[in-house]
């Protein structure tokens, strides 16, 4: 059953990623990008990281997706033909990195690694028990991934914030030119 | 298997009940939006299809039914009919987590099942906030979809509004989960049972006051509501996004904004203004009564949501329209800065003075 949920939302997911680059309406690309990144919510749905799950749609579908569908409505594009010439290029770096994951997976399959770090973190949290029973029920989904942050990852976590703030000043630069002028903004 | 069978029963029964209410909830709505904004405005409000008009929302019902179903020329035909439907789901949806009533767990044949919700999941506010920022998508595509450009016009100005406003709704609930240390809508009211004071607009260690001022603008915002319905602007737009819908696709739309207002009064009643919970122990059902205790939260709930609704109808009698700009100014530069303060208030005095 498990297995079944799994192929059937990996395989809208690979058919939608599909659509969005080849449909030549941007505002069905669009769309069908929204359909994916619902079915990458049921994905952490399925792991049982409805934290994440929901953060996904909030961030990517609720906000990203909007500002997406806001500037191809403001530019008013109907059919884009212009990016449909890059196949070759295009067809040799999907190759590159289909090879890449092929044989990264074929590396993991012998090797018999542990998946994901944060799995890791989590085996730990729940003393011992394997991932896929899930965390202790006593514990939520959230206060894991919180605690996981705030304590192991706490030095990406910071980088990451770091890095968001000199774009967002970056932005902000950009976007009042006269910024030491005297004119208008 | 049986009982597998009696749990999709029961959940079935339970969103059949909820939808029910809802629908109902509208109906009634439109009607009183209607008089009360009459009333305000010294007006008898619709007075002629039944007595004093009561008989108006199903009248008005079987109007957009029987209308003729216009597609405008040139509209994207599959999009046209795709909008009405994504405004109006995420705006039920998000019915599935609120609390109704007192958490209850009654067993029916043999299954644990809980009558006042539909499903208390851990991440419950969360839900509610993915789905609504779905809600867009309908105003949007609807409005880029009808080859207008009115539509058009109302359509970006939404985007722009439901991005800028959704910021605030978030940040403003981001007080009220640190101080009930938990996502559920469940927990939540639970964590502000007893007197009046333990509900989270007026809790120690910080009241969330400001927040749920910030809370309450920014869902009228995001509803698209007088004083911010720059989408639907009928003086600038026509009727912004909807302007080429007629019919049931129209009432589509429409169900949408009002189930969206209920959507977020029930969601400012739970987490700000304690939820079922009563004002004061001796105001529900105790002792003897105690097993009518339900019925009590159920009339405390209602009495809070109908509190929010005729907030949104009050506004929309009291207030001009924003200009889009000062909508812009006033979402980044008033209703950010409070929102940000508030956490960062919230989360000192949380560390300093934890709740029991």
């Amino acid at each position: 059953m498990a297995t079944l949920v799994f192929f059937y939302f990996a395989g809208v997911i690979v058919l939608t990623s599909l659509l969005v680059v080849a449909l030549r309406n941007p505002i069905y690309s669009a769309l069908s990008l929204l359909i994916m990144f619902f079915h990458v919510a049921g994905l952490y749905v399925t792991l049982r990281a409805e934290f994440l799950a929901a953060v996904q749609i909030i961030v990517y579908a609720g906000a990203i997706l909007v500002l997406y569908l806001f500037v191809v409505m403001l530019l008013n594009v109907k059919r884009e033909e212009r990016y449909h010439q890059q196949f070759p290029i295009g067809a040799f770096l999907g190759l590159t990195i289909l090879t890449e994951v092929l044989l990264l997976a074929y590396h993991r399959s012998s090797a018999n690694e542990p998946a994901l770090p944060l799995s890791q973190a989590a085996r730990t949290m729940s003393n011992g028990q394997s991932v896929a029973t899930g965390v202790a029920p006593a514990v939520g989904n959230t206060e894991t991934i919180g605690e996981v942050l705030y304590s192991t990852y706490l030095f990406p976590f910071e980088v990451a914030s770091l890095i968001l703030l000199v774009a967002m000043i970056g932005a902000i630069i950009l976007a009042k030119r006269d910024l030491f002028g005297e004119g208008k903004s | 298997m049986v009982e597998v069978g009696i749990k999709i029963g029961l959940s079935i029964t339970q969103i059949a009940v909820v939808m029910g209410v809802v629908l109902l909830t509208v109906m009634f709505l439109t009607l009183a939006e209607r008089k009360v904004i009459g009333w305000m405005q010294d007006r008898m409000g619709p007075m002629e299809v039944g007595p004093y008009g009561i008989l108006q929302p199903i009248a008005d019902g079987l109007k957009l039914f029987f209308k003729e179903d216009i597609v405008p020329a040139g509209a994207n035909k599959f999009l046209f009919s795709l909008a009405p439907i994504l405004a109006l789901v995420p705006a039920l949806i998000g019915f599935a987590v609120i609390p109704f009533g007192p958490n209850l767990t009654v067993e029916i044949f043999g299954v644990q099942f809980q009558p006042f919700v539909i499903s208390d999941i851990n991440i419950g506010i969360l839900y509610i906030l993915a789905f609504t920022s779905i809600g867009a998508y309908g105003v949007i595509l609807g409005g880029w979809a009808s080859n207008s450009k009115y539509s058009l016009l109302g359509g970006l100005r939404a985007a722009a509004q439901v991005i800028s406003y959704e910021l605030n709704v978030g940040l403003a609930i981001v007080g009220v989960i640190l101080l009930a240390g938990s996502l559920s809508l469940v927990k939540i009211t639970e964590a502000q049972s007893g007197w009046f004071w333990n509900w989270f607009i007026f809790a120690p260690p910080f009241p969330q006051l400001f927040a749920f001022v910030v809370y309450v603008i920014s869902s009228v915002a995001e509803t698209n509501r007088m004083p911010f319905d720059l989408p639907e602007a009928e003086s600038e737009l026509v009727a912004g996004f909807f302007t080429e819908y007629s019919g049931m696709r129209f009432a589509f739309f429409f169900l949408a904004e009002y189930a969206n207002m209920i959507l977020v009064s029930c969601i400012a009643a739970t987490l700000f203004l304690g939820g079922w919970n009563a004002p004061a122990p001796f105001l529900q059902f105790h002792g003897s009564w105690a097993n009518l205790a339900w019925a009590s939260g159920v009339f405390w709930f209602t009495v809070k949501v109908y509190f929010f609704l005729f907030l949104f109808f009050w506004l929309r009698a009291t207030l001009p329209r924003l200009r889009y700009d000062q909508l812009m100014r006033f979402g980044w530069k008033v209703m950010l800065p409070i929102a940000l303060g508030n956490i960062l208030i919230t989360a000192i005095a949380a560390y300093l003075f934890p709740r029991g």
